[in-house]
């Protein structure tokens, strides 16, 4: 069956949004192949700098033939009726219809409608030049002449060129014959820009990609990665040195050349007394190269290198002595920069604070700052950290915002303020916590563990989320502007990692003493808690594990031990998983069942101690004893916070339980013995409850 | 080129190096003005760019504008930093659909070979808020020194471009020293002659930016300038106000350029403002708007005069 190729050929495509297009236009082309009934075998979408190219392989060469049996009015029906179903079925006259008859309802016209299937190149004429005018770029432009008139095309910068071939391998393919704005879809191509600029004559996808070849383009962005890489470690190591990977930089460098060459070169030594994270940023973000280290050590070499999109004709000499110009540049200012911040204490810095806003109903960072302070000092002591450190960490934490730095690289946040605080001679601790307190940023980081770094942590994110819960900017749907989610896993994460007992409705209520805005003191902290449900939820979704069984232990009440919250989650996921669990949890369901249908139709509930004296059968005695050293014990390793004693205990349960239901009728004649094995019924319910509410167990 | 004397190659020469660009743009049927006798910020601000962008008349120029940024300056210390620089400015309305090739032609007309360098579009979204202006285009990079701007406007003035024009702007400087091999502004050599005739951009200039420095940082009069702001504001908007004629069919607007005049001021001024840190945070959008809207009204005048107006 026959392939399509199509390149859209057109002035530099943005970096960041090469791989979206590419996505885009293989899906958009084949979707509207499939709505057309035209299913392919395969398709694939490259992307380069000036070109974005697609292959849909084994199309077929027509549609087939659609039959439609469309129904019409009544024989004899109103004439607007008649004319309307001719005018909607392309029928000339009311006799070319059939007529069907229905004993039922009477007579009726049938059209049948034969629409033969159409040419695939046709279709592709019809359907390409839609998706090219309706393409999703984030951002679109206009220019030259045509510019001027209404209607005109829209793309990411000047399109120049489209082909648009379909054929089978063994024959010369045909062009697909559309127009974009005065762009004729046709066979040509162009080479790279500077090494090979003639235009090319393609006919279908291998001799593209391999004419591109020979032109010093390579097509897949996949292949420029891995040849930009290779040869990056390749350079690093015949030096002695090794490559710094960087997969976002790399993902960008392939989506700035065509033909990638990459190229070392070196910076003074004197360079290296800034820190590593500087001068790679530095590097990076200006200059989109890769910085490379001495794999003994671990620190940064005084080389970098470049990804140059052409073979110099002196072998790239000049390149790499006006990229170390730039860099030499570039790196000067950071020293100043760096320098320049070493000047300055932190603590000094702390007064322009009161001019920054951190949100215009949270008051200045300074405020925040005062806040942070405190709650810090006040979890201190719950988590084992030294209140004064956990003090001085949280006053010092943020000043490094203001550090020339951070203004010039902000994603060295914190880092700078470790950095600078270690300068100025601060406590080990103290200093680590101005990075650390940013930590765990997602899923995915590291959850500090030095205390004085958790208690300035905890403290950051709670006054946060309190913050933003007070003047009711929740996270919606997708959108969660100010992070809060991340904050409260955060807050989760460093209470489990590190086990730490922090009841956290307390802490809630103490981060919200501070806010400008009050919010409602009732209820906050409970939606709260809540909110850290879910998330929890969430993140044992995530694991793997089972997040129905949060909802079992939170529906308790009074969980606001997060740690005891996962522990017991995690005991009752393994008591759930025993067959004991199993069936305990079926017996459970079904008293709750029965209890529930009997409350009904009583309208009344069954609380209260059975009545010992109306017990006539022994499997209602077992139980009623069963359920009364259950209880006990349970309570007692619930106490001992044993949660795993606590389940064993609660599988003794299940012989007297199963035995109940096998031998024991709940709604006997008597109805005060009805009554009283209700009670009991419900009495079951009572005693799982030490564990977890089971009704909120799912399966 | 080997008919030029030796002081007038662009390689030797920061002013060879001008009429060199101005050579190139001259052939490619540019109008080539001179700079425009108001400070501004950049050649984007130049009524030729700024104005003759707008509206569906054809319009090829290019020209040098001084450009100040009095917080850039640097009292003559930074190798490269300054309060007053040369840009080089190219606009084509239409933009022709081989700008980028004679954007690289015109390198090569400058002494950059692009066999031996490596020259990259890098994506660049440009937007200028003070004029209501924005497109789309990139930094010119030439061996990791992003030495010119590209961008096709979409829409100048809160106007629509339509047709769309090309722009182009050469930070001079920069690429003279890159092309003359030198680390130090002032030391680039500006008349291209040795020994004793030998003149360096610092013999031009360096005085001139230790002076503005104390002037942009220190000594501006604050006062006189916010009131400077409001005169241009109030006679920007006066100007526009007595332009307007109901001629014919038509409105048209007879005062463009001299209001237009009074927004640049204006927006010198603020930038002035800024250097003396005399704005606060929230007060500075505010003023940015302030100049926009004045821009805003100019782009409309202009759209009605002779010039600016479909045919």
């Amino acid at each position: 069956m026959p392939d399509l190729l199509l390149e859209l050929f057109s002035e530099e495509i943005p970096a960041r949004m090469q791989a979206k297009a590419a996505d885009d236009l293989r899906r958009m082309v084949t979707d509207k192949l499939v709505a057309e009934g035209l299913v392919y075998e395969g398709a694939k979408a490259f992307a380069t700098p000036r070109r974005l190219a697609l292959t849909v392989h084994g199309i077929p060469t027509r549609q087939s033939d659609l039959k439609e049996e469309r129904r019409g009015p009544r024989v004899g029906g109103p004439d607007a009726a008649i004319q309307g179903f001719l005018k909607a079925t392309g029928l000339a006259r009311i006799e070319d219809a059939k007529i069907q008859t229905d004993p039922k309802k009477g007579d009726f016209y049938i059209a049948l409608i034969e629409k033969p299937g159409r040419a695939t190149i046709d279709v592709l004429a019809e359907i390409l030049p839609v998706i090219i005018r309706t393409f999703p770029w984030p951002k679109s432009m206009r220019w030259g002449a045509r510019s001027a008139k209404s209607g005109s095309l829209s793309w990411v910068r000047p399109l120049h060129s489209i082909i648009a071939t379909f054929g089978l391998e063994t024959e010369e393919p045909d062009v697909v014959k559309f127009t974009v704005d005065g762009i004729e879809a046709g066979q040509t191509t162009f080479g790279h820009r500077f090494m090979a600029p003639a235009a090319i004559s393609v006919r279908r996808f291998e001799d593209y990609e391999a004419k591109l070849k020979a032109a010093k383009v390579v097509l897949d962005p996949q292949a420029r990665k891995d040849a930009i890489l290779s040869d990056a470690q390749q350079l690093a190591f015949a030096q002695g040195f090794e490559l710094v990977e960087d997969q976002g930089l790399l993902d960008e460098v392939a989506g700035l050349v065509e033909w990638p060459v990459a190229l070392m070169g070196s910076f003074d030594a004197e360079f290296l007394s800034i820190p590593d994270e500087v001068i790679r940023a530095t590097i990076r973000n200006n200059q989109k190269c890769f910085v490379v280290r001495d794999p003994k050590t671990g620190k940064l070499a005084n080389k970098f290198i470049l990804t140059a999109n052409i073979d110099a004709a002196d072998g790239g000499k000049v390149i790499v002595s006006g990229n170390e110009r730039v860099i030499r540049a570039r790196l000067s200012d950071a020293k100043f920069f760096y320098e320049t911040d070493l000047k300055t204490k932190l603590e000094s810095r702390l007064p322009k604070f009161d001019q920054i806003v951190f949100h215009e109903k949270l008051g200045t960072q300074a405020e925040r700052i005062k806040r942070i302070e405190r709650l810090a000092a006040e979890i201190a002591p719950l988590v084992g950290a030294d209140e004064e450190k956990a003090k001085r960490a949280a006053h010092l934490a943020k000043a490094d915002l203001l550090t020339e730095v951070v203004g010039e690289f902000p994603e060295l946040q914190g880092l700078m303020g470790k950095y600078y605080a270690q300068a100025q001679g601060e406590d080990d601790v103290v200093a680590a916590a101005s990075e650390e307190h940013y930590k765990p940023q997602g899923p995915a980081d590291r959850v500090p563990s030095d205390p004085v770094s958790v208690a300035v942590a905890l403290a950051d994110k709670l006054d946060t989320l309190a913050g933003f819960w007070a003047i009711d900017e929740k996270p919606t749907g997708s959108k969660d502007p100010y992070a809060l989610r991340r904050a409260a896993l955060g807050v989760i994460r460093l209470i489990v990692d590190n086990t730490l007992r922090l009841p956290i409705l307390n802490a809630a209520k103490s981060a919200m003493v501070g806010l400008p805005k009050k919010g409602d003191a009732q209820k906050l902290p409970d939606d709260l808690l809540s909110f850290f449900a879910d998330r929890l939820k969430v993140q044992l979704r995530d694991q793997g594990a089972r997040h129905d069984l949060v909802d079992a232990v939170f529906s308790l009440g009074g969980q606001d031990d997060l740690l005891l919250v996962v522990r017991r989650v995690e005991a009752l996921g393994k008591f759930l998983d025993s067959d004991d669990g199993k069936n305990l949890l079926a017996g459970t369901k079904r008293a709750s069942n029965i209890l529930s249908i009997e409350e009904k139709r009583d309208k009344r509930t069954f609380d209260g101690a059975a009545d010992a004296g109306l017990y006539n059968l022994p499997e209602e005695k077992a139980l009623a004893k069963a359920i009364d050293e259950v209880k006990s014990e349970a309570s007692a390793a619930v106490q001992k916070e044993d949660f795993a004693a606590a389940m064993s205990v609660m599988a003794k349960l299940r012989p007297a339980v199963d035995a109940f239901f096998d031998k024991v009728k709940v709604n006997d004649d008597e109805p005060k013995v009805r009554e009283n094995r209700l009670k009991l019924l419900n009495e079951i319910r009572a005693a799982t409850r030490a564990v977890a509410d089971f009704s909120k167990i799912e399966g | 080129m080997d008919a030029l004397p030796a002081h007038m190659r662009p390689e030797r020469s920061f002013q060879g190096f001008i009429l060199a660009l101005q050579r190139f743009w001259a052939e490619q049927g540019c109008v080539i003005l001179q700079p425009y006798d108001m400070e501004m910020g950049a050649g984007t601000f130049h009524p030729a760019t700024t104005l003759r962008a707008l509206g569906p008349k054809r319009w090829n120029a290019a020209y040098v504008q001084p450009s100040r940024r009095p917080k850039d300056g640097r009292y003559g210390e930074n190798p490269n930093r300054l309060q007053h620089y040369y840009q080089f400015q190219v606009i084509m309305k239409p933009s022709p659909s081989n700008l980028q090739d004679l954007y690289l032609k015109s390198l090569a007309a400058i002494g950059i070979d692009s066999s031996v360098h490596d020259i990259r579009f890098v994506e660049d979204d440009w937007e200028s808020p003070t004029l209501g202006a924005w497109g789309l285009g990139w930094e010119c990079w030439c061996d990791g020194m992003e030495v010119s701007q590209f961008t096709y406007f979409q829409q100048v003035a809160g106007v629509e471009c339509s047709p769309v024009s090309g722009e182009l702007t050469y930070g001079l400087e920069r690429l003279a020293m890159y092309v003359q091999g030198v680390d130090r502004v002032y030391d680039l050599n500006f008349n291209g002659r040795e020994g004793a005739e030998k003149v360096t951009y610092g013999d031009v200039f360096l005085q001139a930016e230790q002076e503005y420095s104390r002037h942009n940082f220190e000594h501006a009069d604050t006062a006189m300038l916010f009131e400077q702001f409001r005169m241009a504001e109030e006679a920007c908007r006066k100007y526009l106000a007595a332009g307007w004629r109901e001629g014919g069919n038509q409105k048209e607007h007879l005062m463009a350029l001299p209001a237009y005049d009074q927004c640049i001021k204006a927006s010198h001024v603020f930038n002035l403002l800024d250097a003396r840190g005399v704005i606060s945070v929230t007060e500075r959008q505010s003023y940015i708007m302030r100049v926009r809207e004045l821009a805003k009204a100019c782009g409309e005048a202009w759209i009605h005069t002779e010039t600016g107006r479909a045919a």
